[in-house]
């Protein structure tokens, strides 16, 4: 097998992975226009939630089959509580605020839920790779793959595939978008905007949540793994244009093949290559591939 | 005349407060303990450092990469020492300036086009590009390890062991209180209010017929600038550099000390990282796990409920003096 399908297998499996992380970042920037900073700690989050479900899960001696239900579960679980807590403690207070305040109130939330997760789950890393395991290997082309791996793309594509259904067909998309157009005039209509808020955060906080809980079979989880997270999907999302789906997938895509060239071809750059990319697309467009100039108030 | 004293009188109360503040600190090191006077170095490093973080500010910008700067000023001293061979403090100075000011020229050309989020991450990621660069070429950098620095010569004259804490905190305090005053004169220049005025609004600065990518420009450039030199110091001051100084959490925590401080006056991020410093110390040895926890929620407090900063808490003291000042020139 050549180099060029490794690094094209291995891009798509990175990038479905970026997009996971990063949809529920995009999503909410584009119906609360706040750049969710905790979006890291709320994959952490999930993370964390998923391993020790499984682990709890696993005890009961039930068939292992379940588990990737399990991590579902625990994705969403974690999502509600933890989105309609942010929202509607924190985030609601600042919506009207300037642009650099609601960062740092993200961020300072990202501090706190950082040592949080250390307080509830300790420090010391945390294995469940049962989901990982139970697939196997598969071999391709004469290349050794994890089957676990091929797992994401179809998540990517389902969750993907799912948002769209919901802004698109459903009423609550709908009203989604109207609210994203006009607050003031939706309010008059009778719709409440506050809790169509809530919930657009909690569905990104589930996004996030999920995308932790599926890579948690993955690796050991250890404190910190929210941080990369967030540096990684700000980056996918400024490339596709803030607030856009669309944008995110065409940026997850980017981004993954360009680091697995990276890594196959210039190890050192891996790195390097993900904010090149970012800094050339920002140059030419600097609202990102697929979003819309701000008109600056007078 | 009257021209000049009106000038003088609209200054002055800020000139005798940047005096004060020379005098109580070039005094403190008679009444704190050794390891106090270390803290309090660093502290005065990284109020030279968050000066920069502030003049952004004043134009509504947040910047999460200012650690590159930072990095660039400290690394700056590492190879000048380890490559160049360079032994004086003050070359060293100059070149961590040179180093940080030439970035700051280049990056500030694409920068300068940016506002709010777009700025603040696109800072992130360039100094997430040199903490991967740090990282990865260690046969220069030493990577995680970091370089050593030995002590060098400030002005020719090489302190003694015992001593070495009190002269690089006095060389500290000079450059901060240059600093200062500097920062001071930038505040009360045009270009200064014009910034403030662009965080307002930015379109009715332009239609004034200021350059706002100009300002904005020059105020990225001294924050770069300001950054290197709070590296240098740190170089000196703690004797050893690592990547960790150009990674985001650190220049999150710049920004930190500059909210906490609060952005109304020259000497607000010197109250801020003092307060930081000592705080973190504790917090700290309190509790080695949650000091991050205990960071978020005083970020989380003041940005809910003392927009100002800590600063904000002196204003009815500073209006009683100046009017004090005012009464007694007239």
């Amino acid at each position: 097998m050549t180099t060029l399908t490794v690094i094209l297998i291995d891009g798509i499996i990175f990038a479905s992975w970026l997009f996971l992380v990063s949809v529920g970042l995009t999503f909410i920037y584009g119906v609360l226009r706040i750049l969710n900073v905790a979006h890291g700690s709320l994959y952490a989050l999930g993370a964390y939630m998923g391993a020790s479900m499984v682990l709890l899960y696993l005890k009961t001696g039930a068939t292992p089959y379940l588990t990737y239900f399990v991590l579902l579960v625990a994705a969403i679980f974690m999502g509600i509580v933890a989105g309609s807590f942010i929202e509607t403690i924190f985030l609601r207070r600042v919506y009207k605020r300037e642009e650099e305040v609601q960062l740092l109130l993200t961020f300072s939330l990202f501090l706190i839920l950082e040592d949080v997760i250390k307080l509830i789950w300790g420090v010391s890393p945390y294995f469940a790779d049962k989901p990982y395991a139970l697939l196997g290997q598969m071999r391709l082309g004469g290349v050794i793959y994890a089957s676990y791996a091929f797992l994401l793309p179809g998540i990517a594509l389902a969750s993907g595939a799912i948002i769209w259904f919901i802004v698109n067909r459903t009423r609550f998309g709908k009203i989604i978008i109207s609210v994203i157009t006009d607050r003031e005039i939706c309010t008059s209509m009778g719709v409440n905007v506050p809790r169509v808020c809530t919930f657009a955060f909690i569905i990104g906080a589930i996004l996030a949540a999920l995308g932790g809980a599926f890579t948690a079979p993955m690796t050991a989880l250890v404190p910190g793994i929210g941080v990369e997270v967030i540096v990684l999907a700000f980056a996918v999302v400024a490339i596709g244009g803030m607030g856009s789906v669309g944008g995110a997938v065409l940026g997850s895509l980017m981004v993954g093949l360009a680091r697995a060239a990276a890594i196959h071809l210039f190890p050192e750059l891996d790195l390097f290559t993900i904010y090149l990319v970012m800094s050339l697309v920002l140059l030419f467009r600097p609202q990102g591939l697929f979003g819309e100039v701000e008109v600056r108030r007078i | 005349m009257s021209l000049l004293r009106k000038r003088l009188l609209t200054q002055s109360p800020m000139l005798i407060a940047i005096l004060g503040t020379l005098i109580i600190f070039a005094l403190v090191p008679l009444f704190i303990p050794r390891w106090g006077l270390f803290l309090l170095t660093v502290a005065w490093t990284k109020a030279i450092l968050v000066l920069g973080i502030v003049f952004l500010l004043w134009g509504g910008l947040v910047s999460f990469g200012h650690g590159l700067y930072f990095a660039v000023g400290a690394y700056a001293v590492g190879f000048g020492i380890k490559v160049l061979g360079i032994r004086e403090g003050l070359f060293l100075v100059g070149l961590g300036i040179i180093a940080g000011g030439g970035m700051a020229c280049l990056l500030g050309l694409l920068l300068a086009r940016y506002r709010g989020i777009f700025f603040a991450l696109l800072n992130m990621a360039f100094s997430m590009v040199v903490y991967a660069l740090l990282l990865k070429f260690y046969r220069i950098t030493g990577g995680t390890d970091g370089i050593s620095i030995s002590p060098p010569t400030l002005a020719g004259f090489m302190p003694s062991p015992t001593s070495l804490r009190l002269v690089y905190y006095y060389f500290t305090l000079g450059i901060g209180i240059l600093s200062l005053y500097g920062a001071h004169r930038f505040s009360s220049s045009p270009l200064g209010y014009s910034l403030r005025a662009i965080r307002n609004n930015e379109v009715r600065v332009e239609y004034m017929g200021a350059s706002v990518r100009r300002a904005i420009y020059i105020a990225y450039v001294l924050s770069g600038i300001l950054a290197a030199i709070g590296g240098v110091l740190t170089a000196f001051a703690v004797g050893h550099i690592v990547p960790e100084y150009s990674y985001w959490t650190q220049s999150a925590e710049f920004v930190f000390v500059a909210i906490l401080g609060g952005t109304g006056s020259p000497l607000a991020p010197l109250a801020g990282s003092i307060v930081f410093e000592f705080v973190r110390n504790y917090a700290f040895k309190l509790s080695p796990y949650t000091w991050q926890l205990s960071l978020g929620i005083v970020l989380l407090l003041i940005i809910l409920f003392l927009p100002g900063g800590l600063w904000s808490l002196t204003k009815p003291f500073a209006h009683r003096g100046t009017k004090w000042l005012l009464q007694l020139n007239r």
